[in-house]
Formats: structure tokens, C-alpha cells, sequence
């Protein structure tokens, strides 16, 4: 009786382990035996090792994307986290002003990613888009289809108006969390505010900034629909991050080997960053524990 | 170290306050003196915080000024008042070693490393925090880091006043003993004025040569421990002082003397005749210690019933019964206690009246 009762114990887990298996673990390990195979159609494929590997290792294409991908994090980071402390800082503390400004501040958030980038083809095309002709009537030359650095503006732009608002919203959530107390024993301190921000606010978002960081490097190292929609990779090359070229390799040339290789590699790339953000949080959190 | 001064003090929380009840202060106006250990009590929501917030500074007050040293200050903010406070709760600088937070009020103010070293390392040797002195505060228990948070109170020694809002509700009972006698031998120290806000009598009564007792928004008595304790100018401050509190027995009276549910209790004449002539609800009061209790009828006592004995070990609390009317006794440890039937006296010159809540003086 008691053996039947331990058994039937497995049905409660069962739908985990089907769910996991078919979110995770069949997807992997279906794209695992991609990339040590060369496909030519069902039924007709070759084991070749670790080739893909090597292929795609050693694509200077793919070289260039990686560093566009980080360039582009990079500056992703440098721009959205300073900034979106710095709105949450200066936002309205509470009523109805906060609650406006918290409701504009979440609807790019609201918007689907493609829907984002065609938003902004609009507002950048240089005859009818309000940007786009603002700029150009004022004499300079703007297009984003046809120069690589008007390409990366308007991508910043559109970047930065789509996820700063995140941000702000956690960062802001971390401000509303302080107690009052440490404010009013700043003042009796005579703490200049430059010093509240640095020994009492940052420290206080420290949790939350880190959870920001995280998700905005996440996101911006994936990013696909607003740069397939908005310049397709382009021009020429200049905005074909990791997963414009992944995508190119898979789908457009149908390369199921070296894009599987390209996608586990992908994958260890953003867990080794990940991996290496957090362990530089916890030591700074263990730092200041000791 | 100044005197600082309320003037006509009121203040409301609300934006638009109509009636008394809207007021978390109603009516303050009082002096601490230069170098005053005062304590402020008062139960929970009777204005305490709001009144040291409004001496600091963080809050302005609806009505009225405060001045320190015949200096008007009401206009000013905390910073430039030249304050320290004390919070609840641990307010550290998380980031800031221990050293750090002790040193960063002086820091903010410009003074120089010298003399920030020097004081820094007599606060920390006054507060035992000398060993931890260069680790991070936010690593540290919850003791050690109010002692810091009261360090940081401490560390100026130029301030008009240092204010304390219940600073020691989160350390431990036996800590809580050591400290306050260390807040005491600092204001031996240096004579600064100090000002302590807690709801708990034996806090006050420990550390305060001054007791300030608030109810309702306002001061009912300001006092030392002992006229608190013989000469409640309030019914509350008979009520919240002593263990247990003062009885209140509504009378009326009559000559020289009381009448309470029929029962008559003797009365100092001219005393009686005060009352009489305050004209307004009058009330009985004395203290459980002086109220007598014997086992056989006696002169002007009243007969009673017995109804519950408390052993507190050093003394006993007797609770006895007459007509409506409950009235507790403090009782020796060694003396024996009628059972059932009894006689309650009430010395006259311990036997106080209330005229609508207020002493008859």
C-alpha cells in the first residue's frame, strides 16, 4: 500500500518534467544535434563534429557582429541606467503628478516590439516623418536607410525612449522604498544632496539597479524586431547585430548546422556575461558586507 | 547648547484643521533650559515625534515660533539649527564604515581631520564601538547599529540640543540599562541640553531630571520624577505614573468631606473648600500605596470587600470593592491581607481632588 502511495507521488511532478522538456530540454537538445550535423534534406545528413564550431568561430562576419552586439549593449547601459535614475530622481515623490507620469512612462512598454520599429520608420523618414523632416529642413542631411550612423542614431533613439521607462520604474520603485527616517537624519547631518544621493539612494537601489542592469543587457543583447523592422540589418551591414546574422544564416540560407553551432555559442555568450555581471554585484555587496 | 523656547505652539496634520480634534499639537508653549535633561513622555500618538520634529526643524508648525536662545528660529532648516535627533529606528549610512557614519555629520560641517578624529574617537570609546570602528556599518547587529545611529547624535559637541525619539526601542533590555546610563554620564559631560522621547516611565524617570508628560496634544505637567509621583497636576499623569496607577473615584463634596457612592472620606478642610468653590466635575484621587487597609473596623474607615490579591513579589496589589467603586492598594510583602472583609482609610494629606480632570491646587 504504502509502495503505491510513494509511486503515484511521480504523477505530481510528471507535468513539470513534460513542460520543461518540451520548453527547454527537447528544444536544446534538438539545436545541440543540429549543429554537429550537415543536413542536405530528411533522411539525407552526415555527422561532422564539432565543424560548425569551428566555421562559425572563425567567421570574421560574425566577429563583427559580436562587437556591434556589444558596442551596442554597451552604450545601451551607459545611457539607460544613469538616465533612468535620473528621472526616477527627479519625477514627482507622490499624487496625482506621480501617478500621471509613472502611466506615461509605462506606455512604451505597453507597445509590441514591431510596432515600435514602424513607429519610428514613420517618425524618422525624412519627408514625412516629424523627426526626419525637422532634421532635414534644418539642413542637415538624416536618412536613416542610407547612413550607418543615422542608422545607429535612430536605433539609440528608439532604444532608449522603448526601455528607459523600465529603468525608471524599478529605479523609482527602489526611491519609494527608503524610509523617511534616512532623509530627515540626512538633513539633521547636513548631508549636501549630492551626498544623499551617493550614501543614502544608490546604495538603497543597489538591489533593484541590479535587477535593471540584468534585464536591459539581457534584452539589448537579444534584440531582433526593432532593428529587423526598422533598417533590416542595414545599411549594409552596419546594424546587423547577432540575431539579424543568426536569423540570415538560418532562415535566408537555410545553414541548419552552423546556425544551431551559432546559437549554443549565442547562448554561452549571454550566460558567461550574465555569469560575470553578477559575480561583480555580489562582490561589491560582499565588499561593503565585511 | 542653547534654550530653546516654544511659543504658542500648534500644529495639524490636516490642511484645513476646524476643530481641536484635527490638532496633533494643540497648545504648547514651554521652555528647556540650557543643559536640561528633560524626558518626554506620553503614550503612543500624543504628539511626542511631532513636538521634537518641530524643535528640529524637519517639520514646520501650523502656528506659533520656537527660538533658541531668543534667536527666532522657525524659519530655519534643521541643518542650519545646528540640531542632532536620534531616530526609532537604526538610520545608517550602509555604504560607510563605522568610522564614516560617526565622522560624517562633523565631515558635512567642514571641520578638520584633527579634531573629527579626536571626537569621533571619544564617541566611539563612550559607546564601546571602538573594535568595530573601521568595518562596515550595515554588516553589524542591530544594537551596534543604533549605537551608531546614536553616535552620530553625539559626535557634534557644539549643538543646541540632541533629541531622542525612543532610541533605545530596539536594543536589548540589558543593553538598554548600560546605554541610558552612558546618555546620562555624556550629559554630566559636556552639560549639553537634551530631550528624550519615550513612553515608558522608568526610561524617563531614569534619565531625566525634568519630565514633560504629554496627553492629547498637550503638556498636562512638567515636573521631577517626585512631584509627578505626589502631586499629579492631571488625572492622566496619576493614571500613567506609578505601578499600578493612581485611583479616581468620581465624588461630590460636602464640608470636610467626600462623598463617593454614599461612602463619606475626610478631606484637609480648606482643601475641600477649594474644590468647592472650582465648581466642576470632581474627582477623588490617591495613590495605591497610601491608601490604608486593615482587618478591623477603624476610625473613617470603609467598610470593603477583598476581590483579587496580586503577588508581585516585593510588595502585593490588593484590590478591594466598595458599593461600585474598585480601589487598588499597594500592600508590604509581609504584612497579612484581610480575607474578604476589610477597611480602607485615606490619609487626608494624601488624598487629592480633581476638578474636571485638573488638579485643585
Amino acid at each position: 500500500m504504502s509502495k503505491w502511495e510513494n509511486n503515484r507521488a511521480w504523477f505530481f511532478i510528471l507535468p513539470v518534467f513534460v513542460i520543461v522538456a518540451f520548453s527547454a530540454i527537447i528544444p536544446l537538445m534538438t539545436v545541440v544535434n543540429y549543429s554537429v550535423q550537415d543536413i542536405f534534406g530528411p533522411g539525407q545528413r552526415f555527422f561532422v563534429g564539432l565543424e560548425w564550431f569551428r566555421e562559425v568561430l572563425l567567421d570574421t562576419r560574425l566577429h563583427d557582429a559580436l562587437w556591434r552586439q556589444l558596442t551596442f549593449s554597451g552604450l545601451v547601459l551607459l545611457i539607460e541606467m544613469p538616465l533612468g535614475v535620473a528621472i526616477a530622481l527627479t519625477m514627482p515623490k507622490k499624487g496625482w503628478a506621480s501617478s500621471l507620469c509613472l502611466v506615461i512612462l509605462a506606455l512604451p512598454l505597453l507597445i509590441p516590439w514591431n510596432v515600435i520599429g514602424t513607429i519610428w520608420i514613420i517618425f524618422t523618414r525624412p519627408d514625412i516623418g516629424l523627426m526626419g523632416s525637422l532634421i532635414n529642413s534644418a539642413g542637415i542631411s538624416f536618412d536613416h536607410t542610407a547612413n550607418a550612423f543615422d542608422a545607429w542614431t535612430t536605433l539609440m533613439l528608439m532604444e532608449v525612449w522603448h526601455w528607459t521607462p523600465l529603468v525608471v520604474l524599478l529605479a523609482f520603485a527602489g526611491l519609494r522604498a527608503i524610509p523617511e527616517a534616512y532623509y530627515q537624519a540626512a538633513k539633521i547631518d547636513g548631508a549636501s544632496p549630492w551626498a544623499i544621493f551617493r550614501y543614502i539612494q544608490l546604495p538603497k537601489m543597489r538591489g533593484v539597479l541590479t535587477i535593471a542592469l540584468l534585464l536591459r543587457f539581457m534584452d539589448s543583447f537579444l534584440i531582433y524586431a526593432e532593428p529587423f523592422v526598422l533598417t533590416g540589418g542595414g545599411p549594409g551591414n552596419a546594424t546587423t547585430f547577432l540575431s539579424i546574422y543568426l536569423v540570415k544564416i538560418a532562415v535566408g540560407q537555410f545553414d541548419l548546422g552552423p546556425a544551431a553551432a551559432f546559437s549554443l555559442i549565442y547562448f554561452l555568450i549571454i550566460l558567461l556575461f550574465c555569469w560575470l555581471f553578477y559575480q561583480a554585484l555580489q562582490a561589491v555587496e560582499g565588499g561593503e558586507k565585511s | 547648547m542653547a534654550r530653546i523656547e516654544l511659543n504658542e505652539i500648534k500644529h495639524s496634520y490636516h490642511p484645513n484643521p476646524t476643530d481641536d480634534e484635527d490638532f496633533a499639537l494643540k497648545r504648547i508653549h514651554t521652555v528647556w533650559e540650557d543643559g536640561g535633561a528633560y524626558a518626554l513622555l506620553g503614550p503612543s500618538g500624543c504628539g511626542k515625534t511631532t513636538m521634537l520634529n518641530i524643535i528640529s526643524g524637519l517639520l514646520k508648525p501650523s502656528h506659533g515660533s520656537i527660538s533658541y536662545d531668543d534667536t527666532d528660529v522657525s524659519a530655519m532648516q534643521p541643518e542650519d539649527r545646528n540640531i542632532a535627533q536620534v531616530f526609532q529606528f537604526p538610520v545608517l549610512y550602509d555604504t560607510m564604515t563605522v568610522y564614516q557614519n560617526l565622522a560624517f555629520p562633523l565631515k558635512n560641517r567642514g571641520v578638520a581631520k584633527a579634531d573629527i578624529d579626536k571626537r569621533v574617537d571619544e564617541i566611539a570609546e563612550a559607546l564601546d564601538l571602538k573594535q568595530d570602528l573601521h568595518k562596515r556599518a550595515s554588516g553589524l547587529s542591530a544594537d551596534a547599529k543604533q549605537k551608531i545611529s546614536l553616535g552620530r547624535g553625539l559626535v557634534r559637541s557644539d549643538v543646541a540640543a540632541i533629541l531622542f525619539d525612543e532610541p533605545l526601542t530596539v536594543i536589548d533590555p540589558h543593553l538598554k540599562w548600560d546605554l541610558r546610563r552612558k546618555l546620562k554620564e555624556i550629559h554630566k559631560e559636556f552639560k549639553l541640553t537634551m530631550i528624550y522621547v519615550t513612553h515608558d516611565q522608568v526610561e524617563a524617570m531614569t534619565f531625566a531630571d525634568q519630565i514633560v508628560v504629554m496627553y492629547e496634544g498637550e503638556i498636562v505637567q512638567t515636573g521631577t520624577p517626585e512631584e509627578l509621583f505626589e502631586t499629579p497636576e492631571h488625572t492622566f499623569v496619576g493614571y500613567f505614573i506609578g505601578s499600578p496607577g493612581m485611583n479616581f473615584l468620581e465624588c461630590t463634596v460636602d464640608g470636610a468631606l467626600a462623598l463617593v457612592g454614599g461612602e463619606t472620606i475626610p478631606i484637609i478642610p480648606s482643601y475641600a473648600d477649594k474644590a468647592m468653590r472650582a465648581g466642576g466635575k470632581l474627582k477623588i484621587g490617591i495613590r495605591p500605596m497610601y491608601v490604608g487597609l486593615h482587618a478591623e473596623a477603624v476610625e473613617d474607615g470603609i467598610a470593603a470587600e477583598v476581590i483579587n490579591i496580586e503577588d508581585q513579589g516585593f510588595c502585593k496589589i490588593v484590590t478591594a470593592k466598595f458599593g461600585d467603586n474598585a480601589i487598588k492598594a499597594r500592600i508590604k510583602d509581609d504584612r497579612s491581607i484581610p480575607d474578604g472583609k476589610c477597611w480602607l482609610t485615606f490619609p487626608p494629606e494624601k488624598t487629592k481632588l480633581y476638578c474636571d480632570e485638573r488638579l485643585v491646587k
